[in-house]
C-alpha cells in the first residue's frame, strides 16, 4: 500500500533538455527580474535588455538545438515537434525585435526596466506553452501565462491614460474569452471523457461523436475563446483600441507574437484533437476567415492612425492565415506558419519606423508622421514601403509567396471561393496600404528645413544618413533587417519552405 | 547568345548602381540608365535577328525551379509572340530614357537616381512578363511591373491630383492582377490534379492539361478581367484619364506604348493557349467589348479637347481593335493584332513626346485649342507629326494599314457583322487623328504659341521610332513571317473548338 502512493508521489519525468527553450523564457525572466532590482540606471537600461536578449538567444539556440524527432515530454502534456519549434523560432525573433523597439521606450522606463522585460519573457515563456500545448490543461495554462503579463504589458506606460485603458479592456475582454474558452474545454472533457488531444481525437472517433451536440458546442465555445486571442472578426472588438493605447513597443508584440501563438494552438488543437469533426468546423471556421477578412479590411480604410490601421490590418491578416487552419491538410498547416514567419517581418519592419517616427515627431502614430520621409529618412522608409507592400502582396517580397501558398493550400483543399476572397481582401487592403506609400513618397514634410532643399541635392538612398539615423540605430536595424528579410525571402523563398517543412506532417496530417 | 536572365535584369541592374553609387552626381544615374536600356535594345535586336522568319516554338529557354513547393519555375524563353514586343519593350524604353537624359520636355527630373531607379525596374519587370514562360513568373512580373509606374506618376508627376490618380491607377489595374493571381494559382492547382498531385504553372505543360469546361469558364473571366483593365478596354478604362494626364511624359511613352501590350500579349500567350473552350466560348461577348471600345474610344477622342486625353482614348479605340483581332480567332486575326500591338507602341510613343513639344510651343498648355498654327515655323516637327498621324489611322502603305487589314480579315471570316462595324471605326480613326494634326500644326495660331523647330535633341529621340515605323511600312513581312507560326499554333485549339461547337451543335438537332 505504501509503495503505491510512493509510486503515485513520484511525478512524471521531467525531460528538461527538451523544455529548455521554456526554461530559458522562464529562467530569463527571473534573472531579469532579479538584475533590474539593482539600483544603477546604467544597469536597469542597458544591461536588463541585454540580458533579455541573451535569454531570448538562449532560447533561440536551444530551439534549433531540439531541431530533431518530435517528441511528447511531460506525460504527453506538452508535444516537441515541428510545429512547436518553429514557432517558438518565430516568438523568440519578434521577441528580440521587442526588446530592441523598447530599448529606449516611456514605456520601459515608466514600468523599471526589470519588470517589463520579466513579464515579455513570460508572456512569451506562455506562448512556447501553449504552442506545444497537447493537452486542453497544458493549454488553458499557457494561455494564462501568456495573457495575465500582457495584461499589464498594454498598460506600462502608467502616465499615460490610453495605455491604462488599453490595458483595462484588454483585461476584461481577455478574461471574457479565457472564460469562453475554459468553458468550452470542459465541454470537451464532458464529450469525450479526455484532456489528451489525441485521446480526444479517439473518442469521437471510436464513438462517433463528431456531430454531438455538447462536442459541437465545446468546439465553438474554444473557437470564440481562441478568437478573442487571434482578433479573429466578430471577436475583435477590442483589437484596434488595445493595438491604439498600447505602448508601440508592445503593440508590435501582441501584433505579432499573440498571433503567432493563438494561430499555433488554433491549428493544434483543430487538427490533431478535432480533426474527425472537421466536416463540422470546417465551413464554420471559412464562414470566420471571410467575415475575419472583409472586416479587417474595410474597418481598416481611412484610418489616420497608424497603429489602428495596422491593428484591422492585422485582423485581415489572420482572416487569410485561418484559411491555413479551415482546409486541414498539410498544406495548409505549412502555408500558415510559413504566413506568420513572413508577417513576423512585414509586421516589425512597419512597427519599428512607427516607434522611430513617435520619438522623433509630436504627430504620434498619425499617418502625417510619415511625410517626406522618403526624401530625408531614405533607411526608414524603404522598410516602411516594403512592408506595406508586401503586407498588400506585392510580388518580389515575401507577403507576395505568403499569399500565393495559401491560396494554392485554399484551392487545393476544396476551398476555392475562399482563396477568392482572400483576393478580395487584398484588392481593399490596397485602398489603405497605398495611400501610407504615398504620403512617404509624395507628400512634402510637415516641418520643413528640417533638411535643407537643395535642388538636386538628392537625399534619398543617402548612405551617409541624417543624424536622426545615428540617435537610434537599434529601431533602424529592426526596420532595416526586417524589410530586408521581406525582400530577400521574396525573391528566395527557399529557406522559408524549408523552415516549415515538416509542420504538416508533425500534427499528422495528409 | 546571352541567357535571357541578362536582358530581363540588365536595366534594374544599372538603375540600382546608379541609385547606389552615383551619390553626388546628377547625370551619372541617368546615364548608367541609357546605357543599361541601349545595353537591352541591342540584346534584343539580337534576338530578333536571331529569331529568323518561319522560325517556331521556344527559344533560348532558361528553365530553374524557383520554388519546389509550389511547383514553379524560373522559365524564360523567345517565340514568335514575345520577340517583336520585347524589341518594342526596349526601343521604347530607350526612348524615354533618352528623352528623359536630354532634358527636352521638362526640367531633368528631381531625384534623378529613384526617378532611373523606377524606370529601370519597370523595364525589367515588363520584359520579364513578357518572357515569362511560367505562369505564376508571369503573374509576379505582371504585378510587379505596376509599382515602379505607382511612384514615377505620384512622385513625379503632373498637376495637383497626381497622387490620386496614380492611387487609382494602381487600384483598378492591381485589382484585376489579384483576380488573375486567383485564377492563375487555380489553374496550377486544377491542372496539378490531373498530373498526379504534382502542381506545376509551367506554361507548354498547362497546355498538355486542359482544364474542365466550367473551370477553364471562371478563370477565364478572372484573367480577362485582369487583362482589360491593363489594356484598358471600354467599360474598366476609369484610371486612364486621369492617370494618363498625370503622368510625366517620358513615363506615359512606355507607359500607352508597352504596358497595355502586356495585356493583350497575355490573352494571346496565355489565355488562348490554356483556355481555348471558354475563349471560343465567350467570343461574342469580347467581340463586343472590342467594339465598344473602338466606338466609345473613337468618339471621345474627337470630342476631347486635352491633346493627352485624345490619344489616351485613341489607343482605346486601338486597342479595341487588337483585342477583336485576337478574339476573331482565326490566324490572320491574331497575326494582324500581334503586329497592330507593335505598330500601335511605335505610334503613341511619338505622339505622347510630340504633344510635349506642342505643348512646350503653346505656353505650356496641352489643349488643343490653344494650339494651332504650329507647323508655320517648324516644318520638320510638321512632317514627322503627319508621318506619325497617319501611321496611327492606318494609312495604306503603313504598317498599322497592314495589321488593320489582317484583323478585319480575320474578323470577318469569323464574324461578317462584327466586321462590318468595325470597319466604321477605321473612318474614325483618320477623324480623330486628322483633327489633332489639324488643330495644333495648321488653323488659327494659337493665343501663346511661340513656334520652333524640332531641336537636335528632340530628333534624337523620334528618329529610332521614325526609322522603324518606316521599316515596317515597308517590310512588314519582317515582323510576320517571324510571328506566324507561334501565332497560328496559339490559337489553334481556340479555333478548333470554335470550329467544332456549331458542328456539335447542329449534329445533336433532329
Amino acid at each position: 500500500m505504501t509503495v503505491l502512493a510512493v509510486t503515485h508521489l513520484k511525478g512524471p519525468h521531467v525531460d528538461f533538455a527538451a523544455l529548455s527553450p521554456l526554461v530559458a523564457f522562464f529562467g530569463g525572466a527571473i534573472v531579469v527580474l532579479l538584475v533590474g532590482l539593482l539600483g544603477s540606471r546604467k544597469i536597469r537600461e542597458q544591461v536588463v535588455p541585454a540580458l533579455t536578449l541573451v535569454a531570448l538567444g538562449a532560447a533561440l539556440g536551444l530551439t534549433i538545438w531540439r531541431w530533431k524527432e518530435p517528441e511528447s515530454i511531460l506525460s504527453g502534456a506538452l508535444r516537441i515537434d515541428r510545429l512547436s519549434l518553429t514557432l517558438n523560432l518565430i516568438l523568440a525573433v519578434g521577441g528580440m525585435a521587442t526588446v530592441l523597439l523598447a530599448w529606449r521606450s516611456k514605456a520601459a522606463r515608466e514600468a523599471a526596466h526589470g519588470e517589463l522585460h520579466a513579464m515579455l519573457l513570460s508572456t512569451l515563456g506562455g506562448m512556447a506553452l501553449l504552442v506545444a500545448a497537447q493537452n486542453t490543461v497544458a493549454l488553458f495554462l499557457g494561455l494564462e501565462l501568456l495573457s495575465i503579463p500582457l495584461y499589464v504589458l498594454c498598460a506600462t506606460e502608467m502616465r499615460n491614460e490610453h495605455s491604462l485603458e488599453a490595458g483595462l479592456k484588454y483585461l476584461i475582454v481577455g478574461s471574457v474569452g479565457s472564460a469562453t474558452l475554459l468553458y468550452g474545454i470542459a465541454l470537451l472533457y464532458g464529450a469525450t471523457g479526455a484532456t489528451d488531444f489525441g485521446a480526444i481525437a479517439n473518442a469521437i472517433s471510436g464513438s462517433g461523436l463528431a456531430s454531438n451536440a455538447m462536442l459541437l458546442t465545446g468546439v465553438a465555445l474554444c473557437v470564440a475563446g481562441l478568437a478573442f486571442k487571434a482578433s479573429v472578426a466578430p471577436f475583435h472588438q477590442w483589437t484596434p483600441d488595445v493595438y491604439e493605447g498600447a505602448p508601440t513597443p508592445v503593440t508590435a508584440f501582441m501584433a505579432v507574437a499573440t498571433k503567432v501563438a493563438a494561430l499555433g494552438v488554433l491549428l493544434r488543437l483543430f487538427e490533431v484533437a478535432l480533426i474527425e469533426a472537421h466536416g463540422s468546423w470546417g465551413p464554420a471556421l471559412a464562414a470566420l476567415a471571410t467575415i475575419t477578412i472583409l472586416v479587417g479590411n474595410v474597418g481598416a480604410l481611412g484610418q489616420s492612425s497608424l497603429k489602428r490601421m495596422l491593428a484591422y490590418s492585422s485582423v485581415a491578416q489572420a482572416g487569410y492565415m485561418l484559411a491555413g487552419v479551415v482546409v486541414a491538410t498539410r498544406l495548409g498547416a505549412q502555408s500558415m506558419v510559413f504566413y506568420l514567419a513572413v508577417y513576423l517581418a512585414m509586421n516589425m519592419a512597419a512597427f519599428a519606423v512607427i516607434v522611430a517616427r513617435e520619438r522623433e515627431t509630436d504627430l504620434g502614430d498619425n499617418v502625417q508622421a510619415m511625410a517626406g520621409l522618403g526624401r530625408e529618412r531614405p533607411w526608414l522608409a524603404w522598410p516602411m514601403t516594403i512592408s506595406m507592400l508586401a503586407l498588400a502582396g506585392i510580388p518580389a517580397t515575401a507577403g507576395f509567396i505568403g499569399k500565393f501558398y495559401l491560396i494554392d493550400a485554399a484551392v487545393a483543399g476544396g476551398y476555392t471561393w475562399l482563396g477568392v476572397v482572400i483576393v478580395i481582401g487584398s484588392m481593399i487592403s490596397l485602398g489603405y496600404y497605398l495611400p501610407v506609400i504615398a504620403t512617404m513618397w509624395m507628400t512634402p514634410s510637415p516641418t520643413p528645413g528640417s533638411v535643407p532643399a537643395i535642388a538636386g541635392g538628392s537625399q534619398e538612398l543617402d548612405p551617409i544618413a541624417p543624424a536622426a539615423d545615428r540617435d537610434q540605430p537599434e529601431l533602424v536595424l529592426v526596420a532595416v533587417l526586417a524589410g530586408a528579410a521581406t525582400i530577400a525571402f521574396g525573391i528566395v523563398p527557399q529557406p522559408l519552405f524549408n523552415l516549415v517543412h515538416g509542420v504538416g506532417s508533425a500534427l499528422g496530417l495528409l | 547568345m546571352p541567357p535571357l536572365s541578362i536582358l530581363i535584369w540588365l536595366p534594374v541592374a544599372c538603375g540600382l548602381v546608379g541609385a547606389v553609387v552615383a551619390i553626388r552626381s546628377e547625370r551619372l544615374p541617368g546615364l548608367l540608365a541609357l546605357a543599361g536600356s541601349l545595353g537591352a535594345l541591342g540584346l534584343a535586336i539580337a534576338y530578333i535577328v536571331q529569331y529568323g522568319p518561319g522560325s517556331h516554338g521556344l527559344k533560348d529557354v532558361t528553365d530553374v525551379v524557383w520554388i519546389s513547393e509550389l511547383g514553379v519555375h524560373y522559365k524564360l524563353g523567345v517565340s514568335g509572340l514575345n520577340v517583336l514586343l520585347v524589341g518594342l519593350t526596349t526601343l521604347l524604353f530607350f526612348a524615354a530614357i533618352l528623352a528623359a537624359n536630354l532634358g527636352l520636355t521638362s526640367r531633368p527630373p528631381d531625384r534623378p537616381r529613384l526617378f532611373y531607379f523606377h524606370m529601370m525596374l519597370a523595364e525589367s519587370a515588363v520584359l520579364g512578363a513578357f518572357l515569362a514562360q511560367d505562369l505564376a513568373l508571369f503573374v509576379a512580373f505582371f504585378d510587379l511591373m505596376l509599382i515602379p509606374f505607382y511612384f514615377l506618376v505620384g512622385s513625379w508627376g503632373e498637376g495637383p491630383d497626381r497622387v490620386k490618380a496614380t492611387i487609382k491607377l494602381v487600384i483598378y489595374t492591381l485589382v484585376g492582377s489579384l483576380l488573375m493571381l486567383a485564377a492563375a494559382i487555380a489553374t496550377g492547382v486544377l491542372a496539378g490534379e490531373q498530373n498526379g498531385g504534382h502542381i506545376t504553372f509551367v506554361l507548354s505543360q498547362l497546355q498538355g492539361l486542359p482544364l474542365s469546361t466550367g473551370s477553364q469558364e471562371w478563370i477565364f473571366l478572372f484573367f480577362a478581367a485582369a487583362f482589360l483593365v491593363k489594356m484598358p478596354a471600354f467599360p474598366l478604362h476609369g484610371w486612364m484619364p486621369d492617370g494618363y494626364r498625370a503622368m510625366p511624359i517620358e513615363v506615359l511613352m512606355v507607359f500607352s506604348g508597352v504596358l497595355s501590350k502586356v495585356g493583350a500579349y497575355g490573352f494571346l500567350a496565355i489565355v488562348l493557349p490554356l483556355f481555348p473552350q471558354a475563349a471560343a466560348h465567350f467570343q461574342t461577348l469580347m467581340l463586343v467589348i472590342a467594339l465598344l471600345s473602338i466606338l466609345y474610344g473613337s468618339a471621345m477622342a474627337f470630342t476631347q479637347t486635352h491633346a493627352r486625353l485624345i490619344a489616351g482614348y485613341s489607343s482605346v479605340a486601338q486597342l479595341g481593335f487588337i483585342t477583336l483581332g485576337i478574339f476573331a480567332l482565326t490566324p490572320q486575326g491574331a497575326q494582324g493584332a500581334l503586329l497592330q500591338m507593335v505598330n500601335h507602341g511605335l505610334v503613341v510613343a511619338p505622339v505622347f513626346f510630340i504633344i510635349a513639344l506642342l505643348a512646350a510651343r503653346a505656353g505650356g498648355s496641352q489643349d488643343i485649342r490653344e494650339m494651332g498654327g504650329i507647323a508655320f515655323r517648324a516644318p520638320l516637327l510638321a512632317t514627322v507629326f503627319l508621318v506619325v498621324a497617319l501611321a496611327t489611322l492606318a494609312m495604306p502603305g503603313s504598317a498599322n494599314f497592314v495589321g488593320e487589314f489582317l484583323i478585319l480579315l480575320g474578323v470577318f471570316n469569323a464574324k461578317l457583322a462584327v466586321a462590318v462595324i468595325a470597319f466604321a471605326g477605321v473612318v474614325m480613326a483618320s477623324v480623330y487623328a486628322l483633327r489633332l494634326f489639324i488643330r495644333a500644326m495648321h488653323n488659327r495660331v494659337g493665343p501663346d504659341v511661340k513656334s520652333r523647330e524640332l531641336t537636335r535633341m528632340d530628333a534624337l529621340v523620334l528618329a529610332p521610332l521614325l526609322a522603324v515605323i518606316v521599316f515596317l511600312a515597308l517590310y512588314p513581312q519582317g515582323a510576320l513571317k517571324r510571328s506566324e507560326r507561334s501565332v497560328t499554333s496559339s490559337v489553334a485549339s481556340a479555333h478548333a473548338d470554335l470550329t467544332t461547337t456549331p458542328s456539335a451543335l447542329a449534329a445533336t438537332e433532329p
